[in-house]
């Protein structure tokens, strides 16, 4: 299953030396990192737009071919964006601006930083491809954006709750038109709260017993089948 | 008058034949006085006010020459819970559960501002006070109260325990709410009696 490791050795493949201080990096119109080039030429119909703000370029994709060009950016050896370091999403206060999906991508070998941007319109399903096929990382992160902002991620392999607990009904607490309170009165928060079995919340997969399930007593293996939870 | 020899007061003399080492006192005294000077703390620490229990714990305040000297990390050897931080929702059964596996006599102490009431997280994911989960006997009022503050909130602790008596055991009575009792506030009229005083979802400070 392991394939070990390979060393990185960062900006191994970089030009220029150091990196620049943030002296001399000017607010807007700086100079592009040179994917969003490369991306132009080769996805010309999919890139929408790029911005370069205090130094960092932000590349505007289309929603349908996310998994595609993270997929090249990961392997082409003129990019190697081998780390993903964060994916997160972004609701703005004027409700006529859509919501906003941000992967930020860093290529150590060329010491690079992109971070890539998708749109999704309100009023339609939330949802974009999973890069968790590229980068195994992106999976909490894709569960922790879906929990805050109710994004469904097409391809992830196991899209539950991660900081709200699964049975939570309120809806997804970091979107804009979700009060700050909460929606249900604090007494029916606690009682929810409450009444959730503490120890009931570990599937086979994350007690690791999923592997030894065929050896299981038959009525054991009846439950856990039909997805009850331990500890119940 | 001439001055009479002081008894020998230095020497003690002990038969063991006639006199019978024995003492009078009353029960609740003297099971209170051991209560009082051996609490063993359960730490319940989820935030920074349990970086200020670290610092009462360790020799610089030495919460040992109260009597806490050792914090239990079984809630079955514990006698005081601390719950220092805040508790989210998530974490509401757990700290129930800690509490109901804590053997009687036991009490609480709600550290911090976060515990007590809060604090300012008065957001969907906190609980407001950790009294709407357990009884609390002590709030030590703090963002986070220094260790002075919270031996200060033990030693009212143990002043409270002193003053127990036996006769009255209706501080040790575990009540679950009765529907049929005419005490009984269902938790929808709760909500309703709290609206105005902010405690309630159709107030949002966002105004969306």
């Amino acid at each position: 299953m392991s394939k070990g490791f390979d060393t990185v050795q960062a900006g191994r493949l970089a030009r220029g030396g150091a990196p620049a201080s943030p002296r001399n990096v000017q607010h807007r119109g700086g100079e592009p990192n040179p994917t969003a080039a490369a991306l132009q030429s080769r996805f010309s119909g999919a890139v929408k737009r790029v911005d370069v703000i205090w130094g960092e370029t932000t590349v505007y994709v289309d929603t349908a071919r996310v998994l595609e060009i993270v997929q090249w950016l990961h392997d082409d050896q003129s990019q190697l964006y081998d780390y993903l370091s964060d994916v997160t999403a972004v609701e703005y206060r004027d409700t006529e601006q859509p919501l906003e999906v941000v992967w930020h991508l860093r290529s150590l070998p060329y010491r690079r930083f992109l971070r890539l941007k998708t749109q999704l319109q309100k009023g339609k399903p939330l949802a974009v491809p999973s890069v968790w096929s590229v980068y195994r990382g992106a999976d909490w992160l894709e569960r922790e954006c879906f929990d805050m902002f109710g994004i469904r991620f097409e391809g992830h392999p196991d899209l539950r709750r991660i900081l709200m607990w699964e049975q939570y009904k309120e809806g997804y607490p970091l979107r804009k038109d979700f009060p700050l309170r909460g929606r249900f009165s604090r007494a029916e928060q606690l009682r929810q709260a409450l009444a959730a079995h503490p120890e009931a919340r570990y599937s086979m997969e994350e007690l690791s017993i999923a592997q030894a399930f065929e050896d299981l007593p038959p009525d054991m293996r009846q439950r856990l089948g039909a997805g009850e939870k331990t500890g119940e | 008058m001439g001055l009479s020899p002081r008894p020998e007061r230095n020497v003690v003399t002990y038969d063991p034949q006639t006199q019978e080492g024995w003492v009078t006192t009353r029960l609740d005294f003297l099971v209170n006085w051991a209560r009082a000077n051996s609490l063993w703390p359960m730490p319940f620490g989820t935030a920074c006010c349990a970086i200020e229990m670290m610092a009462t714990a360790a020799s610089r305040f030495d919460l040992a020459r109260f009597g806490m000297e050792r914090m239990s990390f079984s809630p079955r050897q514990a006698d005081m819970l601390i719950c220092a931080g805040r508790v989210p929702f998530k974490l509401a059964p757990v700290l129930r559960q800690i509490w109901q596996q804590m053997p009687q006599p036991k009490w609480a102490i709600a550290m911090g501002a976060c515990a007590s009431s809060g604090n300012m997280f008065d957001n969907y994911a906190v609980v407001q006070g950790i009294d709407t989960i357990i009884p609390v006997d002590i709030y030590v009022p703090g963002c986070p109260p220094r260790p002075e503050g919270l031996m200060y909130g033990i030693m009212m602790l143990q002043e409270k325990v002193r003053n127990e008596t036996m006769r009255n055991r209706s501080s040790r009575f575990e009540m679950t709410p009765d529907p049929a009792s005419k005490l009984y506030i269902p938790p929808s009229k709760i909500d309703e009696l709290s609206e105005p005083f902010g405690n309630s979802v159709q107030q949002t400070r966002s105004g969306l």
